[in-house]
């Protein structure tokens, strides 16, 4: 329980973070972030083997493949101390490592570029295609949203996943049935996600996204022969009230009282 | 000058021979082995071959992920198709991401004839000109083919080769050297440079047996390097040629190395230029004779644009 409290009070912090970084920018994708927080923290703070050399072949692999969830991920980059400090205050800035979407030329620790939506789905079963050619034995982690699978290049890329047979690889789905415009079962409907997944060859966990009970086993699990999908059922803008399930909070920045709210919420102090 | 052979063939011949030394050498392809030439790797190294399905965005995708960890893919379709579907695929995931990513295009201009215009790629250069980081390569015959699978390795980033299913003879011998960015002179004259690519330059080479006939001395300048283009040497190739410059490419006539050698010559006085290219319209199919005839894409049209500029 130790483990899950520390997940927990990191998650805490890395959403303060996000929101702190977003507020210095004006802009950014804060519900989005929200909703792939926990996985991230699960990921980077517990399961994924990683490295202090953010360099090093050996670590694992992440590809935020919904790259507009990047101020969480650049949270916990600093907090690994992959990025200094210093750069918190420049998310979206001229000359920052922390581009409008994640750019591996420019931030050390980004293992993919994306922004694009779905090509960090096809990059990653490359990833994991050549990591096992090379018989290498680190894992991929892809987290992709859930609107993002209307990209017809994911489910390309699912089918290579299972055909080649990719046990190191794991798509982790943040089902926050949110996209820009609407729920994604209005606009576009997935429908039976946990039925199409298996039917294209995966392994799948459906769980709570939020849960680091259920997140970390998830997480851990190994396949053999096949890859594995978790799908995470999670609540876009989770951890501030008025931004949860709300569509407007894809892209939105707080403003007056809402950001003292929003801080008072997550239990932390506005600096601004 | 021996026996006709196509640069897609040539160019796989050179990427078996290169992958013997060199372990992280793959071949990836979608569905088309035996048409893009990739087969011809996938005997010789069936373990390094990766076959991702008819799914030209996932044969980019897979083998941008397939260069992230240590490996230098050589990804291959009919043009038409691994740089039109996969475009924003190479834009974003290869050429921004600068990431070691080897395109090759076959079954480039109209000379996939029987095909039809669907399969011709006559935009592809314009497509992959602009952009950022990229290599564009289009050797001239087999010999040069064979040649630019050591030439992509050495280069580290994004390159773009472009092949052809049409047999040519080999106007290169297997002893010259080529140098990426370099422009190459096939033959020295006076009267009219001319500037060919890919298959072009074969047929630059027969205009310029017509001309000598007539009497006129042509330069034959062959760009196996697209971008980064010599613009150094095409200029001074021109001036000794009094300004007088026919560019050949089996292209469409927009945004392809006609246009790229306009741009290096705006500067220059007294110019004098013609262009050999699909006149913005689609392929069709039919005999390749037939087809090159119909657009103009023959050693005796690239002969009449040489008088003609001569003759201004």
């Amino acid at each position: 329980m130790e483990r899950v409290g520390a997940l927990q009070e990191k998650a805490r912090q890395i959403r303060i973070d996000t929101l702190d970084m977003i507020l210095s920018s004006g802009s950014g994708h804060i519900g989005g972030s929200y909703s792939a927080n926990d996985i991230l923290v699960a990921l980077y703070y517990d399961v994924m083997k990683i490295s202090k050399d953010p360099a090093d072949p050996d670590r694992d692999r992440f590809v935020l493949s919904k790259g507009h969830a990047n101020p969480a991920l650049y949270a916990i980059l600093m907090d690994v101390g992959y990025v200094p400090k210093t750069a918190k205050n420049t998310l979206r800035q001229f000359g920052s490592p922390f581009q409008g979407h994640p750019d591996s030329a420019v931030c050390p620790g980004i293992d993919c570029t994306t922004g694009s939506l779905g090509q960090g789905i096809t990059v990653g079963v490359g990833m994991a295609l050549g990591l096992k050619k090379q018989h290498r034995s680190q894992r991929v982690f892809v987290v992709t949203g859930d609107g993002e699978l209307n990209e017809g290049v994911c489910w390309e890329a699912f089918m290579a996943a299972s055909n080649f047979e990719l046990d190191n690889l794991t798509i982790i789905i943040d089902r926050n049935m949110i996209q820009l415009g609407n729920n994604t079962e209005k606009l576009m409907k997935l429908g039976d996600l946990r039925g199409k997944m298996e039917s294209f060859g995966f392994m799948v966990d459906e769980i709570d996204g939020h849960d680091f009970n259920a997140l970390l086993p998830a997480l851990e699990k190994k396949t053999v022969g096949k890859p594995h999908c978790i799908i995470a059922r999670t609540v876009k803008g989770k951890g501030v009230s008025y931004m949860e399930n709300n569509v407007a909070w894809h892209g939105g920045v707080p403003k007056g009282d809402q950001i003292a709210q929003a801080y008072a919420e997550l239990g932390g102090t506005y600096n601004g | 000058m021996g026996e006709k052979r196509a640069t897609r063939h040539g160019f796989y011949d050179g990427l078996v021979a290169l992958a013997r030394d060199h372990e992280d050498v793959y071949a990836v392809d979608a569905d088309l082995g035996s048409a893009t030439g990739s087969s011809i790797f996938q005997k010789a190294f069936p373990e390094r071959y990766i076959d991702v399905g008819i799914a030209e965005q996932n044969l980019v995708g897979i083998s941008a992920g397939l260069a992230r960890v240590g490996i230098v893919p050589f990804c291959s379709s009919m043009a038409v198709f691994v740089v039109g579907r996969g475009f924003e695929i190479i834009r974003n995931a290869v050429a921004y991401s600068r990431i070691n990513v080897k395109i090759i295009g076959s079954h480039t201009g109209i000379t996939a004839a029987s095909d039809g215009g669907s399969h011709q790629a006559i935009a592809d250069l314009a497509a992959m000109r602009a952009l950022p980081n990229m290599v564009v390569l289009s050797p001239c015959d087999y010999n040069q083919a064979k040649k630019m699978a050591s030439v992509m390795y050495s280069h580290e980033g994004p390159v773009y080769l472009r092949t052809s299913r049409e047999p040519v003879e080999n106007v290169t011998s297997e002893e010259d050297e080529i140098t990426l960015g370099r422009a190459q002179k096939l033959r020295s004259g006076k009267d009219v440079c001319i500037i060919a690519t890919g298959m072009m330059t074969v047929l630059a080479v027969r205009a310029s047996q017509i001309l000598e006939s007539e009497g006129i001395d042509a330069t034959i300048i062959n760009i196996h390097t697209i971008k980064p283009l010599d613009t150094e040497s095409i200029r001074e190739e021109v001036i000794a040629c009094n300004g007088r410059v026919v560019v050949c490419e089996e292209a469409n006539m927009f945004g392809g190395l006609s246009e790229a050698v306009a741009s290096s010559l705006v500067e220059e006085n007294d110019i004098v230029f013609a262009q050999v290219a699909i006149e913005d319209r689609f392929g069709q199919s039919g005999a390749t004779a037939t087809i090159l005839e119909e657009y103009g894409v023959t050693p005796e049209g690239i002969a009449q644009k040489a008088r003609r500029v001569v003759h201004h």
